[in-house]
């Protein structure tokens, strides 16, 4: 394999998008969380573009364990200097009150906020978190994992960041395809690569600093890794005939992919430092879709081998290859649970095609969505949830939904068609 | 062009190289004895008849050149007027026994102007997963190409590419519209 380096076009990097993903809350928890975000006390000149109050009552309630508190019913919008009375909270059904101050000061910006146990009549805690100007979104989102993690316990996935594909189509053979980075609430997408041909599979690193997808140079597709921060593209393989599906080995260090350069689909597993490329299967049928498992001994794929599509587990040691999905028709594209407990994948059950989730222990398999056209799940890095793409009247859109199956939420697309989701890893 | 031309050329070539032997051997022969002799006489008879069948040879030859290119057109005709979409069954692979004809009409086309090449599209109809698609329209093109190479065509005469589901020809989402999408496009290069 030859391996080089060159630099995606600057203005790709840099390139807003137009597009900001909406979100509409289909289904949350039964007994969700009340919390009141009173809006940020502004103790400068000058009006921000971010209205942290918002961004953080709707990160919450993206999670569906959280509902907001109308703005409207609020009897006082108190700061985080003044006296809260708890009374005011408990009238309104508010379990949980957040209350902040936003300035600019020689340095950028500064935050201040606290959140307080309305039926405790305490703080729980508060904090100030000075940040560069343009920091705000940033800001809104650490104190919406602060908040998220002091109340449920679990780490809060408001920081992370997601990767998707955005295409408009003019005619069959006049498509733009665009790889989109953005915010986990959707907000701030911007454009890190663009082309007239199909991008498809784009996956994060491990540390996520880099992302792996398949995209044509040419006419020919090929797996290219590109650096977030340099924008710099390195070329993976383009070989005769199939180059697909990449996804990153935890140490970061290695991708499997699939490649037809033997006459077939099968899996490989390409060292991104010594070029080296290792076959991992021999099968006449379609290998395809392959990803490690979290301890990294373990490569999950989709395979037509027993007739129709269906996954199995390699062992990366010796090769040997087991199935484990049994029950339908079409099961494919699979990827782990960040416990590497359970796998989740597209599922085929009455010509419809849903998100599923396997429990590789009790074998329990639990059907997560009901659209239709379900696919490429992607779990978040807490385990809670994931996103995954479907489609409604033809135009692509994404989806989350716990890992229960009960809370899902809708993200479409104000304009463009969108798939291919890939949640970020964790940052901090 | 001309293979026609070319033959008349190797025909003009051959006559005036025989030339150049003779009034060679007349030259060096222009010396005491003018006589032909038996031996001298048999060799030239020998380079006469060689000569007339290689122009006979020539001849044909244009001739056979003449009745390739006739041929070479209809297979082309045969090869323009054939289909160049051929469809697919959900999450299979096998050609179509209609699809065989079009496909021999192409064969033939290709195996005789080794110079012409093809690009075959495979795509995917828009159900299950977009990479499990992308590697399903590859084996729609191989079961192409492997069926054009039966026939006689070179392999290096037929580049493969798979589009998946990302390049449909219908937008219509039922059974009519799917099967529109599972295909593989036939594109002269």
């Amino acid at each position: 394999m030859r391996l080089f380096i060159w630099l995606a076009m600057a203005f790709m990097v840099a390139m807003p998008a137009r597009a900001e993903l909406v979100i509409e809350i289909t289904r949350g928890v039964e007994n969700p969380i009340k919390i009141a975000v009173v809006p940020f006390r502004v103790k400068s000149s000058g009006a921000f573009d971010v209205d942290l109050a918002r961004l953080i009552e709707s990160n919450l309630e993206r999670s569906g364990q959280f509902v907001r508190v109308r703005r409207d019913t609020m009897l006082s919008l108190p700061g985080p200097e003044d006296q809260i009375f708890y009374r005011d909270w408990r009238a309104i059904d508010s379990e949980y009150t957040v209350v902040g101050s936003v300035e600019r000061d020689a340095e950028g910006l500064l935050v201040r906020y606290g959140l307080h146990d309305v039926f405790g009549e305490r703080v729980l805690f508060a904090e100030r978190i000075p940040g560069a100007p343009e920091s705000l979104r940033d800001i809104g989102h650490y104190i919406s994992d602060r908040i998220y993690e002091a109340l449920t316990g679990i780490k809060g996935i408001f920081s992370t960041r997601l990767l998707y594909v955005s295409a408009e189509r003019r005619s069959e053979k006049d498509q733009t395809f665009k790889l989109i980075l953005s915010d986990a609430d959707g907000g701030r997408p911007r454009t890190i690569f663009q082309s007239s041909e199909p991008i498809l599979s784009p996956k994060w690193s491990p540390d996520g600093s880099r992302v792996a997808y398949m995209s044509f140079r040419g006419k020919r597709p090929g797996i290219y890794v590109q650096t977030l921060a340099s924008g710099e593209v390195q070329k993976v393989s383009d070989f005769p005939g199939l180059n697909s599906a990449p996804s990153f080995s935890p140490d970061g260090r290695k991708l499997v992919l699939t490649l037809s350069r033997d006459g077939n689909p099968e899996i490989y597993v390409a060292n991104l430092r010594t070029g080296e490329i290792d076959r991992m299967t021999n099968h006449f049928a379609i290998d395809t879709e392959a990803s490690w498992s979290p301890d990294g001994r373990s490569i999950l794929f989709t395979s037509s081998r027993g007739g129709k599509p269906q996954l199995y587990l390699m062992n990366v040691a010796d090769k040997t290859v087991k199935r484990v999905t049994f029950d339908g028709d079409y099961n494919s594209n699979g990827s782990f649970t960040p416990d590497g407990e359970s796998i989740v994948f597209v599922h085929r059950t009455n010509e419809r095609f849903h998100i599923a989730r396997l429990n590789l222990k009790t074998r329990e398999l639990r059907i997560l969505t009901e659209t239709d056209l379900d696919e490429s799940p992607s779990v978040a890095p807490n385990g809670t949830m994931l996103i995954y793409a479907t489609s409604d009247e033809g135009k692509g859109l994404l989806g989350l939904v716990s890992m229960d199956g009960r809370v899902r939420v809708r993200l479409p697309s104000v304009s463009e068609s969108v798939r291919e989701p890939a949640w970020s890893p964790f940052f901090n | 062009m001309s293979v026609l031309k070319q033959a008349k050329a190797v025909g003009i070539a051959v006559v005036l190289a025989v030339l150049a032997g003779c009034a060679g051997q007349v030259n060096e022969s222009a010396g005491p004895s003018k006589i032909e002799t038996d031996a001298e006489r048999a060799a030239r008879e020998a380079r006469q008849a060689e000569f007339l069948a290689k122009q006979q040879k020539s001849q044909e030859e244009a001739k056979a050149a003449d009745r390739a290119e006739i041929m070479g057109e209809q297979l082309r005709n045969n090869a323009m007027a054939a289909d160049t979409l051929f469809f697919f069954g959900f999450d299979k692979s096998d050609l179509s026994q209609d699809a065989l004809d079009d496909l021999d009409a192409h064969a033939k086309y290709l195996a005789s102007v080794r110079a012409a090449k093809v690009r075959l599209e495979g795509h995917a109809d828009e159900r299950g997963t977009r990479a499990y698609n992308l590697a399903l329209g590859e084996r729609r093109a191989n079961a192409v190409a492997r069926y054009l190479v039966i026939q006689g065509v070179n392999r290096s005469q037929i580049e493969t590419v798979s589009y998946g589901e990302e390049r449909p020809l219908s937008l219509s989402r039922d059974d009519n519209g799917w099967s529109r999408n599972r295909r593989v496009e036939l594109i002269y290069q």
